[in-house]
């Protein structure tokens, strides 16, 4: 079976899903422009010389102006897959995404559909403020949109297709640290997993999630690079008797809540990280859902890892204080275990 | 409404559709009947119609927070409508849009987008489907002169212009964002004006002239078609009403709402048919009647219409469940 980065992945996935359906097409900023990019991290390098330019179409930088045409474009029977450089952009694009993708179908009584997908690459690495915010939490508050989070190259495929013949708007969110983006568009400090990806038709279904590691003292639920960093830490765990399940939600909205509270019900306690800031945030959800529909099991109040309330920092010694990490997941769950 | 050629009798039959149509929906606000705001077309007749008469059925509409005109003259059932403004399960949205959404995508108008110039990019993008797919599609945006200040029509025009896109863009302005008149926001004479910084035409149109409306719309609609490009269409008119009906009208003198209900497009039409033997008085007077009962049996629909359950807020959240 062919091993493949997320980011040649995600490029499989769109030219399948190109080849298959004549309705599928990419629009974004610098994602086909020949001897260009092909996109920031490099997903839709060499698309558009399979696909042409109106297939892989490129926008002025217009994020308002992309997002609504994306949404037009699926409204009139199109299935396009936009992107956005950096998922701080989205917030350009909110009112296309919240009040228009989001609302349309609702709004119609059913009778209309926006079938788009909006790529958007999250994670601080090293940029400033500015380009490395985790927004999930916002795009997962706002009814009507679907929201996955591919932490693997098979994740990725499957989940990317999915969306595409998903009838409802879907953002995927992707982390920069792990598309194993390479030449001048590779990242420092990158995960960049490679994993096997096969070569056949096959999707992820959204709302499905997956335990990625088996254990029986701890449940802990991350997802995109929290998720490395939770099975980093179940490692450490392991190693001092501390058996930790990991849970990687794969989607965001509909969330598989039945996965989370089986492990819960399981292993009495809950640690969730993200990169996400904390406040109002996505593992605030996971822990007040846990704490509504399965409170009578935990043995211990809920932990989150996430970073702190404040804009992404840029000095490297900052932006770790500000991110999750490995160490501080084992740090909550020994809390949690009453050590230390 | 849209379709094969017609009559200036023909249009005068829809402006005065919709007229009568928000007379009667106003007074059944007055009454309690609907539970929503109103934001009346009042005046504004001969844009929606002078366009929407050049339009398929299957080309596309894009509207405001303001209508009902355009639902109307795109095709839109005015029993289907008068019903969503009741909040009936019969709506045209089946009550949840409410009179800012009203549509129906079966005549190519998709639930109006009730943000100040957000329809415009998804004009483009409905365009572009229809370029995509080379079907002939044309989509049509209208929005207001205040909407032409947001920075998302800034962006579909440019956008539409550098892809040749078929659409047309069509700016009512009626000298009012609300309450704030069109020359504390704007430095430039018309909306037009801008056009030729996007490379595309401008053009400017009595749009209290029904037929003189149809004309551009004729012009722009076969430019798109051609695949020669966009066009901004400015249709210089009036709100004969508020802007809303919390609205009391104290920022207008009542000199300039003389002089432009003496331009009532329905008044110029009438005259004008008349001028030209095209109608008599009781022609007009039968027309009067034929409208009156339409909106008689909207009305009664929308009565006698149940309402949605509670619980139907539930549904159409998603469509289907195909992945």
């Amino acid at each position: 079976m062919p091993m493949m980065s997320i980011a040649e992945a995600l490029r499989l996935a769109i030219r399948e899903e190109m080849e298959r359906d004549p309705r599928v097409f990419c629009i974004g900023e610098d994602i086909g422009v020949t001897g260009g990019f092909g996109g920031a991290f490099t997903v839709t390098l060499g698309l558009s010389e399979q696909f042409g330019h109106e297939r892989v179409l490129d926008t002025p930088i217009s994020e308002i102006g992309l997002a609504g045409a994306a949404v037009g474009a699926a409204m009139a029977g199109m299935r396009p897959i936009a992107d956005v450089q950096y998922g701080d952009f989205l917030f350009c694009m909110m009112d296309q995404l919240a009040n228009q993708a989001a609302k349309m179908t609702y709004m119609s009584g059913g009778t209309v559909s926006v079938p788009m997908v909006m790529r958007a690459p999250v994670g601080s690495t090293r940029r400033g403020s500015q380009h490395a915010q985790s927004l999930e939490a916002f795009m997962c508050h706002v009814p009507g949109l679907k929201v996955v989070a591919p932490a693997t190259a098979y994740d990725a495929k499957g989940l990317l297709k999915a969306a595409v013949r998903d009838d409802n708007p879907v953002i995927v969110f992707e982390h920069k640290l792990l598309y194993g983006s390479k030449g001048a568009r590779s990242e420092k400090g990158a995960l960049s997993p490679v994993g096997e990806v096969p070569s056949e038709d096959y999707i992820v279904p959204i709302g499905k999630g997956i335990v990625r590691r088996e254990g029986s003292d701890v449940t802990i639920v991350g997802k995109l690079l929290t998720m490395y960093q939770a099975l980093a830490a179940a490692e450490t765990l392991a190693q001092e008797g501390i058996s930790a399940e990991v849970i990687d939600p794969r989607t965001l909205v509909p969330l598989d809540k039945e996965l989370i509270l089986a492990s819960v019900r399981k292993t009495g306690r809950l640690v969730v990280a993200e990169e996400d800031n904390r406040t109002c945030g996505w593992a605030a959800e996971i822990a007040a859902m846990v704490a509504e529909e399965a409170f009578y099991y935990l043995d211990a109040p809920i932990a989150r890892v996430s970073s702190i309330d404040t804009p992404p920092p840029f000095a490297p010694v900052m932006e770790a204080f500000y991110l999750p990490s490995a160490d501080k997941i084992v740090d909550a769950v020994h809390k949690l275990m009453g050590k230390n | 409404m849209s379709g094969q050629a017609q009559s200036l009798l023909d249009l005068y039959r829809t402006m005065l559709t919709i007229r009568r149509f928000e007379e009667r929906a106003n007074a059944l606000y007055m009454e309690g009947k609907i539970p929503s705001t109103l934001h009346l077309y009042i005046g504004q007749e001969a844009v929606a119609t002078g366009v929407c008469a050049v339009l398929k059925r299957t080309d596309y509409v894009l509207s405001t927070h303001r209508p009902h005109g355009h639902a109307i003259a795109k095709g839109v059932a005015p029993r289907d409508i008068m019903a969503e403004l009741y909040a009936k399960v019969t709506g045209c949205c089946k009550g949840k849009g409410g009179s800012m959404h009203a549509g129906d995508i079966r005549v190519g108008m998709p639930p109006a987008v009730a943000i100040v110039g957000g329809n415009a990019p998804i004009a483009a993008g409905m365009a572009l489907a229809c370029k995509f797919q080379k079907n002939g599609g044309v989509a049509v945006s209208f929005f207001g002169d205040g909407a032409a200040n947001e920075g998302a029509v800034h962006e579909a025009l440019n956008m539409a212009a550098i892809w040749s896109l078929p659409v047309v863009y069509v700016c009512e302005n009626n000298l009012y964002g609300a309450s704030t008149s069109f020359s504390t926001v704007f430095n430039i004479a018309n909306v037009a004006d801008r056009a030729p910084a996007y490379g595309i035409p401008g053009v400017i149109v009595d749009g209290n002239d029904v037929e003189a409306v149809r004309e551009v719309a004729i012009e722009a609609c076969a430019r798109a078609r051609a695949g020669a490009g966009p066009t901004l269409i400015e249709a210089k008119t009036y709100r004969l009403c508020g802007h809303s009906r919390s609205d009391p009208l104290t920022y207008r003198s009542k000199e300039e709402e003389a002089v432009w209900r003496a331009r009532d497009p329905l008044v110029i039409a009438a005259q004008r048919l008349k001028e030209r033997g095209e109608a008599s008085d009781a022609d007009l007077a039968r027309v009067e009647a034929e409208v009156k009962a339409v909106i008689d049996e909207a009305v009664a629909f929308a009565e006698t219409s149940p309402d949605p359950l509670a619980t139907d807020a539930l549904k159409h959240l998603f469509v289907g469940e195909s992945a």
